[in-house]
C-alpha cells in the first residue's frame, strides 16, 4: 500500500493551550507573576530554543514549589515539559532546550504548595520552526 | 554587432581567460569565514559550551570506543596510539590525505575503517553510524583550534581538481552550484536562512535541523538533495574529493568539531 | 544504554544550592519526521527524569516531544551530607539509563 498517512503537525490554538494547562493544573485561574521564563528574543531555529524557568519561593517546609511546566501556545502539543521540585531541591528553576513550532508565546505554569497557581508569558520569534521543515531522513 | 575574425577571436579568447580565471579570482578574494561568525548569540553559547554542546555526547560515545578492545585480536585504538589526546592532535587537521597504501585520497572515515579491518580485525562501520560518528567526532575533536591544513599537490592533484569541479558545477532541477550560494550569495537570505560560506571546519557537527550529528558527506548530500539533484553514496569517492576541495578552500580556519549548526 | 553526561561539583559546603547539569543522547522523535520512503517515524521519546540524592528528590522531570533530542537539564541541588547523586532516565518503552557522580559536603 503507497498510501502513506503523514501526521501532520498542526498548531494549537489559544483553547487547546488553556485545555492543556486546566488538564494539568485544574480550574484555578493562574496569577501572572513570581515565575520568570527566560529565551531569547529571536530563535534561528526553532529545534533548539533554550529556556530557563526560575520561580521566587522561599522553599520552606510549608511555603515551597510543588510543580512547574512549560507551554508553547502554537505547538502541536502545548505541553512542553513539567518539573516536580523534590525535597533535596532548594532553588526552583531549571533550564533545557525545547521545540518551537513557529513564532509563539511561551508559557510558565508554577504551582505552589498552597495550591495557588502562578504564571509567565514571553514571546519567542522563531525563524526556522520545529516543524516547518518537516525533516526527511537525509 | 558586426565583429571582424582577429577582433572576433581576440574577445572570444578574452572571454575565455576570463571564464577560467573568474572562479580562481572568486575563491582567492574571498576571506574563509566559518559557520560560528553567522550563528546566533544562543547557537554559538551552546556550541561553546564544553558540557551542553550536543556533539559531546558523540565525542564521549568516541572516547569509550577508543579505549575498548574488539575484534579477534583483542586490540583498541588505544593499543597502537596510546591517548588520543597526544597521537591524534593534528591528524584530522590533514584529512582527507592521500594514502599510498590505497592509491587515492581518503577521509577521516575512511581511515577509521581502514585501521579496524586491518589492524583490529573488525568489520568497517557503516556511514553516518552512530560508532563512525562517534570515532570521527572524537578524533576531530583532539584536533579543535588547529587550522585545517590539507595537502592537494602531488597525487592529491586528481582529486583536488575533481573536487573544485564539483564544487562550480551547476547540478539539480534548480540548476545551481555549490558556488552560486556559498560564494555569490553568501550573507543572503534563503526562507530566512542565512546563506554561510559552507565551510566545513566544524565537521562532523551536530545540525540542529536533523536533531544528530552529521558528516561533511550527509551535508553534500542534504545539500545536493535541496537543489533537486541526485545525491551521490557518502563514502563515494567524489565526496571525499569534495570534501578535499573544501577543507583548501576554509584551510586556516580553525577546526571546530563538534561544532552546532542549524 | 543510551550515552548520557552528568556535571556535579566535586564539593560544596553543607546549605549550598548547587548548579546541577544533565544531558542523555536521545532523538526524541515527535512523530512528525518521517524517513525517505514516506513512511511517519512514530514518537519515541525518554519519559521521565529524576535525580535523587541524600535520600529524596532533586528533581523529577516528565517529558513531552515537545523537547529538543538529547534533552538537557540543569537545575539546583541542596547540598546536605556526602554521598552519591543518581540520575535515572526512563525511556517510553521501558529502558532505563543510569549515572551517578560522588559529592563531598564539608
Amino acid at each position: 500500500m503507497l498510501l502513506s498517512v503523514v501526521t501532520l503537525p498542526v498548531s494549537a490554538t489559544d483553547e487547546e493551550t488553556a485545555a492543556a494547562i486546566k488538564q494539568e493544573y485544574g480550574e484555578r485561574v493562574p496569577t501572572p507573576g513570581r515565575v520568570t521564563l527566560t529565551l531569547p528574543p529571536i530563535a534561528e531555529s526553532g529545534n533548539s530554543v533554550p529556556l530557563t524557568l526560575a520561580i521566587e519561593s522561599p522553599m520552606s517546609e510549608d511555603d515551597r514549589v510543588l510543580r512547574a511546566s512549560i507551554f508553547a501556545n502554537r505547538n502541536p502539543r502545548p505541553l512542553i515539559a513539567t518539573a516536580i521540585f523534590g525535597p533535596k531541591c532548594g532553588r526552583p528553576a531549571f533550564s533545557t532546550n525545547i521545540r518551537l513550532n513557529g513564532t509563539q508565546d511561551v508559557i510558565g505554569i508554577a504551582q505552589m504548595s498552597d495550591l495557588s497557581l502562578w504564571s509567565a508569558q514571553v514571546r519567542v520569534l522563531v525563524t526556522v520552526g520545529a516543524c516547518d521543515a518537516l525533516q526527511l531522513r537525509y | 554587432m558586426k565583429r571582424t575574425g582577429p577582433r572576433g577571436l581576440a574577445d572570444l579568447g578574452l572571454c575565455m581567460l576570463v571564464a577560467a580565471a573568474w572562479p580562481a579570482a572568486i575563491v582567492s578574494s574571498q576571506t574563509p569565514r566559518s559557520g560560528y561568525t553567522y550563528l546566533s548569540e544562543a547557537t554559538r553559547q551552546l556550541q561553546d559550551d564544553d558540557f551542553a554542546n550536543p556533539g559531546m555526547l558523540w565525542v564521549d560515545k568516541g572516547l569509550r570506543l577508543w579505549t575498548q578492545a574488539a575484534g579477534s585480536a583483542a586490540q583498541s585504538c588505544q593499543s597502537c596510539h596510546g591517548q588520543a589526546r597526544e597521537s591524534m592532535r593534528s591528524v584530522a587537521a590533514r584529512y582527507p590525505a592521500y594514502s599510498p597504501a590505497i592509491g587515492h585520497v581518503i577521509n577521516l572515515e575512511q581511515q577509521i575503517n581502514r585501521c579496524r579491518v586491518l589492524r583490529l580485525k573488525v568489520s568497517a562501520l557503516s556511514y553516518e553510524s552512530e560508532d563512525l560518528l562517534a570515532l570521527t567526532a572524537f578524533i576531530s575533536h583532539q584536533a579543535k583550534g588547529l587550522p585545517m591544513q590539507v595537502r592537494i599537490d602531488g597525487p592529491a592533484a586528481s582529486s583536488f581538481a575533481r573536487g573544485k569541479t564539483f564544487f562550480y558545477r551547476r547540478r539539480g532541477q534548480f540548476n545551481l552550484s555549490c558556488a552560486n550560494c556559498h560564494e555569490q550569495h553568501v550573507g543572503s537570505r534563503l526562507h530566512g536562512e542565512l546563506i554561510t560560506q559552507g565551510q566545513i571546519n566544524g565537521f562532523p557537527i551536530y545540525r540542529e535541523l536533523w536533531q544528530t550529528m552529521g558528516s561533511t558527506h550527509r551535508m553534500f548530500t542534504w545539500c545536493n538533495q535541496a537543489v533537486r539533484a541526485e545525491p551521490y553514496t557518502p563514502g563515494s569517492q567524489i565526496y571525499v574529493d569534495l570534501e578535499l576541495f573544501e577543507r583548501w578552500r576554509g584551510q586556516s580556519l580553525p577546526i571546530e568539531a563538534p561544532a552546532v549548526r542549524r | 544504554m543510551p550515552n548520557s553526561r552528568i556535571k556535579v561539583p566535586k564539593n560544596a559546603k553543607a546549605g549550598d544550592n548547587i548548579e546541577i547539569r544533565a544531558m542523555i543522547m536521545h532523538p526524541m522523535e515527535n512523530g512528525y519526521n518521517f524517513d525517505t520512503q514516506g513512511t511517519t517515524i512514530p514518537v519515541h521519546i525518554i519519559t521521565d527524569f529524576v535525580c535523587t540524592y541524600d535520600g529524596a528528590e532533586v528533581v523529577r522531570i516528565q517529558l513531552q516531544p515537545g523537547l529538543s533530542a538529547n534533552p538537557y537539564f540543569s537545575f539546583f541541588l541542596t547540598a546536605t551530607q556526602s554521598g552519591p547523586v543518581d540520575f535515572t532516565w526512563t525511556d517510553q518503552d521501558g529502558t532505563i539509563t543510569k549515572n551517578s557522580a560522588t559529592l563531598l559536603v564539608t
